[in-house]
């Protein structure tokens, strides 16, 4: 069942993943930065920051339990599952069988979960306020990202990952209705989910507002690189979910070794078009209030469901 | 093309399933220029859903409701209403009656009731587009409730607009089209139906100061 070169294509795709998602991060940032007329900072930033974070000593707080230690990695290995799971070369992935969408849903919760512990370990005001924050956050986004799954389960048959790319991408072209609701939704949530401007701002250190950045605070040395590397691997996994869910064309089908190696530029090209919307997007948007955060997510829940809704009246029956 | 849904189908499925997600977003819009803007959106793809609905089937008289669908929803009644803003000076709504996320959870309940009802409805019809008949009654009943939750008069009109979208697409998609003259009545109705309202508008401002409506449920000064 599991042949050799799947296992080659799945340790290559994971190690593209560790290698592209700072590239991302930092493509993002120069975006963000030429929409907003100022000098943009180098490409590689991302790269750089990592190095000198993994140079420099852990200064740890005098009450950090070993939770406040162990979080980290087990943050970093959950994104690095995500980025394992989620189809972006081929869909020959031996480790798909071991997640579907629902559990990839459960690692990005076990993830957050961790963060917002490890926010609380010490006992700061700043960490607690970005933990419960996160947790807001994630209760209102993880129900909708469900409802997009469900309505793609329902168009595949199947909560399978893999499945679901193959029946989009290699199917004859059939419009979905649903797709378009399931899509706007999913956009929604990844901007939540990935601390973007809606509902978090990345960049920022005001008290005030931020989420993501208030609970890893206490956070230095290598401790730091692992969750910024983390925080990049997410942006990452989300994007390639978008990509392969909506955008599914070009991704290797089987262990075709020619067409995963078309399928890499393509993936880049794509990844690029998506960090610049998301740029787009960060830039036109102003930051809503904490308490508009869930009006937000709302409606992307609701539209998930309007998503199911129009499957079951549409594209079901006739 | 050998799936079972043949391609004109499904674009006009695609175009009504996006009324429907105009429907929402005019639901959940608060500035008065955006909710205009949305019911152009909305009237320009009811156009591409009649015109597609015309070129498939070839019937004449779907290119002329498509062609007045064109110049009426998406360019003279937003333009009247671009207007009428303009002169009334309101810029947005004060909070509905409802707060916005509580009305988006009304109206997905109002839209599973509308597909559960014309789910019968539509086994009677035999056009290729049937199924968009429960999405057109869910439009329908999104301008009820934007009309009832709304203080403001024009975001009313607006909502009455949109009711008259619906409207339309149930009859483009369970029997593609009305006759003629009816098509041709309701649509000057409404135009002047705007009009006269343009018209009340600026009455209701000079008594009342104000574009609210509720206003105008009090009986006597106080």
């Amino acid at each position: 069942m599991i042949s050799i070169s799947g296992l080659l294509g799945q340790a290559f795709a994971i190690l593209l993943a560790l290698l592209l998602a700072p590239l991302l991060s930092g493509w993002v940032g120069q975006c963000r930065a030429w929409f907003q007329s100022r000098t943009a900072p180098p490409l590689l930033l991302p790269y750089f920051m990592l190095q000198k974070l993994f140079n420099k000593d852990v200064v740890l707080a005098h009450n950090a339990s070993s939770l406040f230690r162990a979080a980290p990695f087990v943050i970093f290995g959950c994104m690095v599952l995500a980025c394992a799971i989620v189809p972006t070369l081929s869909t020959d992935l031996p480790f798909a069988p071991a997640a579907d969408a629902l559990a990839l849903v459960g690692v990005f919760g076990l993830a957050r979960i961790f963060i917002a512990l490890a926010g609380m370990d010490v006992g700061t005001a700043f960490g607690s306020l970005g933990g419960r924050r996160e947790m807001l956050v994630g209760f209102l986004a993880e129900p909708a990202l469900l409802m997009v799954f469900f309505t793609l389960a329902m168009i595949a048959q199947s909560t399978s990952l893999v499945t679901i790319v193959e029946t989009l991408a290699y199917r004859e072209l059939v419009i979905y209705p649903s797709l378009a609701f399931a899509g706007i939704a999913f956009t929604f949530v990844s901007l939540a989910e990935n601390a973007r401007v809606p509902v978090d701002n990345p960049a920022t250190h005001l008290e005030l507002t931020m989420i993501h950045e208030a609970m890893i605070l206490e956070y230095s040395g290598r401790h730091l690189a692992l969750i910024e590397w983390a925080a990049s691997l997410k942006l990452y996994a989300y994007s390639c979910l978008g990509l392969a869910l909506f955008f599914p064309w070009g991704i290797a089908p089987g262990d075709n070794f020619f067409a995963l190696v078309a399928a890499i530029p393509l993936l880049m090209f794509k990844l690029a078009i998506g960090g610049f919307l998301l740029a787009g997007i960060e830039t036109v948007n102003a930051k809503l209030r904490i308490f508009r955060a869930p009006e937000f997510l709302g409606t992307a829940f609701m539209l998930a469901v309007l998503g199911l809704l129009v499957r079951l009246l549409l594209e079901v029956r006739v | 093309m050998t799936s079972s849904i043949p391609l004109s189908a499904q674009l006009i499925n695609l175009f009504a399933a996006v009324i429907l997600l105009l429907g929402f977003a005019m639901l959940a819009q608060r500035r008065m220029l955006s909710l205009i803007n949305l019911f152009a959106l909305q009237g320009f793809c009811l156009f591409l859903a009649t015109l597609v609905a015309a070129v498939t089937t070839g019937q004449v008289h779907l290119f002329y409701s498509a062609g007045l669908t064109l110049a009426l929803k998406v360019l003279l009644l937003p333009w009247i209403l671009h207007r009428l803003v303009r002169q009334l000076k309101v810029k947005r709504e004060v909070e509905a009656l409802i707060n916005i996320p509580t009305t988006m959870l009304v109206g997905i309940v109002l839209v599973m009731v509308a597909f559960n009802v014309a789910l019968p409805i539509s086994e009677l019809s035999h056009t290729i587009t049937r199924g968009t008949l429960g999405i057109a009654l869910a439009v329908v009943m999104l301008a009820f409730l934007m009309m009832i939750t709304r203080q403001k008069a024009i975001s009313q009109v607006v909502g009455f607009l949109s009711m008259e979208n619906g409207l339309f697409l149930a009859a483009t998609s369970a029997t593609y089209g009305m006759p003629m003259v009816v098509e041709l009545g309701i649509a000057l109705d409404v135009l002047v139906g705007v009009i006269i309202l343009g018209v009340f508008f600026f009455q209701i401002r000079d008594q009342f100061d104000s574009l609210d409506i509720r206003h105008m449920e009090k009986l006597k000064d106080n």
